[in-house]
């Protein structure tokens, strides 16, 4: 395949294929280093710290919350569609870029879809934890029972349900087939008997032929196919909850490609987070290089601007619905006792990604890394201004009321970062965090020595 | 014969062996068909048997984990007359506590009394109820009522008080020793009779009357103006102009539920009425009464006196009378005056002031208003104030002189609200013997000797005459709880009579009022004719001639004239619609009560003006002392700018949980003046402290925003345009339309329909919605954090500026939406609309993801945050810091309606057990539902009768009537959310 000369290499150092494996493996072998176990240490004591507020929830109930009459969701809901955003940006780079023929993805695409399967199962424990009693959680499936109870499908509560759950299972399918030729990779290299056996058992016998790898390359286009529409179909029906509402601040059309872009727009500031750091501790500089960060940088720059852009409309449609209380919302987030978190928000996502611009900016490493804390936390602020502005302060003034987080749902919070970041760590001690195949694949066209061979 | 071995006796008997000798000889039909059965039938193994052994074993095991509540239904063993398990009896009684008088019907269920409702077939109260009565049941089940008499603390028998008890009061009498009887104002004839004949049994002995709230200036002021101290009769509903000073009479004066009844009548504007009273309110700290008034006008309370004397002045001199020279003041009295003269006979002043000198203006004002024999009856007397302040005083001193040898208390708590408490307690110890006849633990018991506990009145048989001929009665709606017995019947047999109180009764009424009625023939047909109403209405009517003796006003006249006056700060002294005096601070519905004007609860403060804070640099909530009280600040809007308020009825100390530290007693700076207690303290200084208090407020933020959620209108816009003030609402209605099929419910549609006209935000409502539906008590804390449970609120908004805001309230319940955002967004359909339009919850569906409750633009719905009630599975967790879900409280839950758990969303559901039992009951009679059947419990107890609830497919019903009216608007209609509960406008009386 022909390559513009002019593009840079996505592969660096004139790797060979057994240079590539022993590289991508080289995170799998030995021991782990002391770094590893500081991290998890670290992620694994927050998670206890989770599970002890859980407990708290489930035993004394949501009252360990700051939540009251007026305010029904804060962090629960806030976090839930934090996390689900952050889990979009796997599948999209998998899927979309993959439907797009963007090579430079394969350095990327295993990694950020882990990250996508453990965001959502994360996510996916808020509207559980939310409804304080876990055990009643069963109540939502729609199961045939004698007392013929069913669910209500007009619900977008019950959306999510078959949202989040299609979006989990596909993603997972997904990287799963995507990992098979991988693990045949780590199950050839594999020394002690025991590892061998585990790989040989998860790789489902992969052989490396080549009907398996025209079936592979087939299941993986398909499941792109089918995945692609998920990327937006399922915060597109996260936004549903609050667009179908009535509440001032929720009951919006705008919704949805805002939900989605503001999604992929956090997912790739967190993939750019873990990856900045693992890329170093794992010696994958030459895997995940800058131009990969500025490719994802330029995503982050687009993505951005589309969310400045919606929260500028919906100031403007706001204001010329002539609707007081849709008014007085978007004034009131502005100016309100809640002015602090939308100023955080409009910083952290309007503001700050427009640097990027600077093509300095954009392919610095510790630049880029902060500033993808910073969109981080700007789409946290974004689902807090929306979840708890809105319903603070809507129709009936007699019912205006303040929020304030407690211990507990901090350490819910913390807890389902713990997890995440343990889950994290794990991940990269079992299974390549590059998919080697697909990096073997670009090899040839996209390979530094590649590009050499073409200066010659 | 043949030789036969056996066994057994069975072996023997049944001829065994026969059948198998048949089997033996080889029957083949018999063995094919066997062979054939047995091949029919699947080979059992011995795999199928492990299999079916342990299937058997492990469901054993599932099932018999699985703890079943062992629930037990004893059946009567006779079953009583008239009782049928599951269907609540109505019994006729009457509360009063000293303070305030209602007639009421008592619903019991299963022999226990759940819920208060008011008396429709009296004329005092006719059927409405306060906040105070509704909640008076959850008294009876009270965690500090005394379970058996007392002798020094310690537990002790009938037989054994009452022998020392006489002997004491004989040895006493014998040496001409002074006995006091201490009560409040006894209404009941026969209590009065009671007390007499004790009193004729121990020679010395007195009975003394002490009113927490008093009214002893007016009754001083009477005796001088008409030869007799009494208190009249005030004729709301007769008077189209009403002045009021400071007398909170919607509120805490003298009897505000048969006053609001009697105001509303002349300000309801439905049934094609087009004239409403106007009423004009003087006040300094903000009240109940003064946020209704059509004009509220903020007049310090030290300044009242020379304002009336003022008002006097300018009558006089509109009659042709010579005026006296007077102090100015800031007040122009002379507009005032000649409205009030253009009123003449129709008009109405009243005061609220427990001085003698103002209550004698006010006499004169109205003596020239022609109001006596108009507004104001003087030969149907209020008898629910009679106590005088100065003998009070005096049995304290004498106490202290060691003069009083026997005291004993029946329902009063001098040790907490006597002013000079400390005293009274010192004056005790010298009394030689102290008996306390209270029902429930209290400050004054714990230093009493003895203590004698008196019944509830739910348990007691009792009568009343609250007014010159209206009488009533109570009756035991529930076997005595404990080992208590009526104070009357103490009293009768400390005095030798051993009868009965309920023959006692009987007896008096067979006396004196059988022998004038000329309905019935029988005294039994009589007695349980009035027994079953509750009351009895007789035509006796005081008879002595009043004559007007105007030479006491004209002294306070030259007195006034003499008067300077200082600019000092005012503190105002003042008794809410919860606590009021008190006497029910342990009474947790009336704790977590919001106060009208402030919406605070489980707290006293100190209400102080805007611009006064400013000046002091005092924030909200910041501590400041007055004379000795360390009070919370709260900024009042419209508050008088240098006149502060405190609440009386906080700061218990012996009166369980949850009232005992709740707030600061402030009865100790009450002061007495000529005698009598004034309830305004003049010359205060109020000193800012460094620290804070927080309040638990259940509204906190005050001002409508400019949205047309509160419509309202002036009486002279209404009569021009029927709509006024509410023309959104014909907007809302053009806009209507909806791509979806309209929502069209067949057969019963409720709805409700409430006239802001009428309601006065008294709160009875709230407490009768949280007995009738078990609404749980959530307390302070959870108050702050905003998780009251209320179901029903009562929306308070100011208008203007901060200074002199106008006030308007709206009472919120769920709206009952035809097009519900709460019910399409809970994925476990928990909420449903039935086919009667209600807005309904299935609670063990509910799991608890409060979408309803984020999508309800009207916030009515409310979430168990935690385990409020003790029906969560879990033990261990539950929330209940006001003790509410003991053993003994719980008794006064309606088994009708589910105790919620943890977790679970709740909210107003119309009463549905109200109607699902109406609906039956017209079922069982073969006949329709007939219109004003059924009324759920917050219309039922409103006073102001501002609550409609019916059929709105009936076009003649009246809520389907008030739903036509030009008034009726929707909360928020214009989201279409097409509510079934209508509001109308609310219209004041007043020119802008």
């Amino acid at each position: 395949m022909y390559v513009s000369p002019i593009r840079e290499p996505l592969i660096k150092g004139s790797k060979d294929y057994g240079q590539v494996t022993k590289d991508i493996l080289s995170p799998m072998a030995g021991k782990p280093s002391k770094y590893w176990y500081m991290g998890i240490t670290l992620s694994g004591t927050a998670a206890l710290f989770g599970a002890w507020a859980t407990f708290v929830t489930v035993y004394y109930g949501i009252g360990t919350w700051g939540l009251n009459k007026t305010i029904g969701w804060a962090w629960d809901i806030t976090n839930f569609v934090w996390w689900v955003g952050i889990g979009h940006a796997g599948t999209f780079i998998s899927a979309i870029l993959l439907l797009f023929r963007q090579k430079w993805r394969t350095s990327i695409n295993r990694s950020a879809e882990a990250m996508t399967l453990m965001a959502i199962a994360m996510a996916g424990f808020f509207p559980l934890i939310h409804m304080g009693r876990l055990l009643l959680g069963f109540f939502i499936f729609p199961y045939p029972n004698t007392r013929a109870l069913w669910v209500n499908f007009n619900s977008p509560l019950l959306w999510d349900v078959f949202a989040i759950t299609t979006y989990l299972l596909v993603s997972l399918i997904f990287w799963y087939v995507g990992l098979i030729p991988d693990l045949g990779t780590v199950r050839d290299k594999a020394t002690g008997k025991i590892k061998k056996a585990i790989y040989g058992f998860l790789s489902f016998g992969w052989t490396g032929s080549v009907r398996q790898w025209t079936r592979h390359e087939t299941v993986s286009l398909i499941l792109a196919g089918l995945a692609a529409p998920l990327v937006f179909s399922v915060h597109t029906i996260v936004s549903f909850d609050f667009a179908t509402s009535v509440i001032p601040g929720w009951h919006t059309t705008i919704f949805p490609p805002y939900f989605v872009s503001g999604a992929v727009f956090s997912g790739f500031a967190m993939v750019l987070t873990l990856l900045i750091v693992a890329r170093k501790a794992l010696n994958l500089e030459e895997y995940i290089t800058i131009g990969h960060i500025e490719n994802m940088n330029k995503v982050i720059i687009i993505t951005g601007s589309i969310v400045g852009i919606a929260y500028i409309t919906e100031f403007f449609i706001a204001w010329y619905s002539g609707v007081e209380y849709e008014m007085y919302t978007f004034v009131n987030r502005a100016t309100g006792p809640y002015a602090w978190a939308y100023w955080i928000m409009m910083t952290c996502n309007v503001i700050t990604p427009q640097l990027f611009w600077i093509k300095k900016i954009r392919t610095n490493v510790v630049a880029t890394f902060i500033i993808s804390i910073f969109v981080n936390i700007g789409m946290w602020f974004e689902r807090f201004v929306i979840v708890v502005t809105s319903l603070h302060r809507d129709y009936l003034p007699s019912s205006w009321s303040m929020y304030k987080p407690t211990f507990v749902e901090v350490a819910l919070f913390v807890g389902t970062l713990g997890i995440f970041f343990t889950l994290f760590l794990l991940f990269i001690r079992v299974f390549p965090v590059i998919a080697i195949a697909e990096v073997k694949s670009v090899l040839k066209s996209a390979g530094e020595n590649k590009k050499e061979l073409h200066h010659e | 014969m043949e030789k036969k071995y056996f066994k057994s006796i069975e072996e023997l008997r049944v001829d065994t062996s026969r059948t198998i000798d048949i089997h033996a000889k080889g029957d083949k039909h018999f063995i094919l068909q066997a062979e054939k059965e047995s091949a029919a039938l699947p080979p059992t193994s011995r795999r199928d048997f492990l299999k079916a052994f342990g299937f058997t074993i492990a469901s054993a095991a599932v099932v018999s984990s699985c703890e079943q509540p062992v629930r037990k239904a004893i059946p009567f063993l006779i079953q009583p007359e008239g009782i049928v398990p599951g269907k609540a009896s109505y019994y006729a009684s009457t509360f009063f506590d000293g303070i305030d008088y209602c007639s009421v019907l008592v619903k019991v269920r299963d022999g226990r009394p759940i819920k208060i409702e008011g008396n429709n077939l009296s004329s005092v109260t006719k059927g409405g109820t306060n906040a105070r009565t509704q909640a008076s049941v959850l008294n009876l089940y009270d965690n500090i009522r005394y379970k058996n008499p007392l002798k020094e603390g310690a537990e002790s028998s009938w037989d054994l008080v009452d022998g020392e008890i006489v002997s004491k009061l004989r040895q006493i009498s014998s040496r001409n020793g002074k006995i006091v009887l201490l009560t409040p104002t006894i209404i009941s004839p026969s209590t009065k009779a009671a007390i007499a004949e004790f009193v004729a049994a121990f020679p010395g002995a007195e009975a003394v009357t002490y009113d927490v709230a008093s009214a002893s200036g007016m009754l001083q002021a009477n005796e001088l103006s008409f030869g007799k101290a009494f208190i009249p009769s005030y004729r709301f509903d007769k008077a189209d102009f009403i002045v009021s000073f400071d007398a909170d009479f919607l509120g805490s004066w003298l009897s505000p539920i048969e006053y609001t009844k009697l105001y509303m009548q002349n300000r309801r504007l439905t049934d094609g009425k087009k004239t409403m009273s106007r009423h004009i309110h003087y006040e300094g700290a903000m009240s109940l009464t003064g946020s209704n008034a059509d004009y509220r006008i903020q007049l310090r309370p030290s300044q009242q006196k020379l304002a009336l004397a003022h008002l006097l002045n300018e009558l006089k001199r509109l009659s042709g009378q010579p005026a006296t020279q007077l102090p100015a003041i800031s007040h122009d009295m002379s507009d005032l005056a000649s409205n009030l003269m253009k009123h003449r006979g129709k008009a109405l002043v009243v005061s609220g002031s427990n001085s003698k000198d103002e209550q004698l203006l006010v006499n004169e004002i109205n003596h020239l208003l022609d109001s006596y024999g108009n507004t104001i009856e003087t030969d149907v007397e209020l008898k629910t104030r009679q106590g005088i302040d100065s003998k009070m005083a005096t049995l304290v001193d004498e106490m202290n002189a060691g003069k009083v040898a026997a005291l004993l208390v029946m329902d009063v708590n001098p040790a907490y609200d006597y002013p000079k408490a400390n005293e009274f307690a010192e004056g005790l110890k010298k009394v030689e013997l102290s008996v306390s006849l209270n029902f429930a633990q209290d400050e004054t018991s714990a230093l009493t000797t003895y203590v004698c506990p008196d019944h509830h009145y739910l348990e007691a048989w009792n009568d009343a005459e609250v007014k010159t001929g209206y009488y009533s009665l109570s009756q035991p709606a529930i076997r005595p709880i404990f080992n208590t017995r009526s104070a009357q019947e103490s009293l009768l047999r400390w005095s030798g009579n051993t009868d009965d109180f309920r023959h006692y009764i009987q007896n008096w009424w067979e006396k004196n009022l059988f022998t004038a009625n000329d309905q019935h023939l029988l005294f039994t047909s009589f007695w349980n004719q009035k027994l079953h109403d509750g009351v009895y209405e007789s035509a006796k009517r005081e008879t002595d001639p009043y004559v007007y003796n105007p030479l006491p006003a004209e002294a306070v006249m030259q007195k006034a004239a003499a008067a300077t006056l200082p600019d000092s700060i005012d503190l105002v002294f003042y008794t809410n619609v919860s606590v009021g005096t008190g006497k029910h601070a342990n009474n947790p519905w009336l704790q977590e009560l919001p106060d009208p004007v402030t919406k605070v609860c489980w707290d006293n403060y100190l209400m102080i003006s805007p611009k006064l804070a400013g000046e002091m640099g005092i924030s909200d909530e910041q501590l400041v002392e007055v004379n000795g009280l360390s009070l919370p600040a709260l900024i009042q809007p419209g508050q008088e700018y240098k006149t502060l308020a405190v609440a009386l009825g906080y700061g218990r100390q012996n009166a369980g949980v949850p009232a005992n530290g709740v707030g600061q007693n402030a009865y100790a700076l009450l002061q007495a003046e000529d005698g009598n207690i004034s309830y305004v303290l003049s010359g205060v200084t109020p000193n800012p402290q460094s620290g804070t208090f927080a309040l638990a407020r259940t509204q906190t933020h005050h001002s409508l925003e400019g949205r047309e959620l509160l419509r309202e209108t002036t009486l002279e816009e209404y009569l021009e345009k029927p709509n006024a003030g509410n023309e959104a609402h014909e907007k809302a209605e053009h806009h209507m339309k909806t791509l979806y099929p309209p929502v069209e419910i067949d057969g019963l549609h409720w709805g409700m329909a409430i006239d802001l006209n009428a309601c006065t935000g008294c709160n009875a409502c709230v407490v009768a919605c949280s007995a009738e539906n078990n609404v749980p008590v959530v307390g302070k804390e959870q108050v702050m954090a905003a998780r009251e449970m209320h179901w029903i609120r009562i929306d308070r908004y100011y208008k203007g500026d901060e200074h002199d805001p106008e006030v308007i309230r709206q009472p919120v319940m769920c709206q009952h939406c035809d097009n519900a955002p709460c019910e399409n967004v809970c994925p476990v359909a928990a909420t449903t609309h039935s086919n009667e339009g209600l807005n309904q919850m299935a609670y063990n569906r509910c799991i608890g993801t409060r979408y309803c409750a984020n999508n309800c633009p009207y916030k009515v719905r409310r979430f168990n945050y935690l385990d409020y009630t003790g029906a969560d599975a879990f033990k261990g967790n539950r929330y209940d810091p006001t003790e509410m879900t003991t053993d003994l409280r719980r008794l006064v839950l309606n088994p009708d309606v589910t105790v919620r758990a943890k977790g679970v969303i709740e909210k107003c559901s119309f009463c549905v057990q109200r109607i699902q039992d109406k609906k039956l009951q017209a079922k069982n009679e073969n006949r329709q539902l007939r219109d004003g059947e059924i009324i759920p419990a917050c219309g039922q107890a409103c006073p102001a009768d501002a609550i409609v609830f019916g059929n709105l497919n009936d076009k003649n019903s009246k809520v389907s009537q008030y739903f036509a009216s030009e008034r009726n608007y929707h909360l928020l209609e214009e989201i279409h959310t097409l509510p079934s509960v209508g509001y109308l406008t609310k219209v004041k009386n007043r020119t802008v």
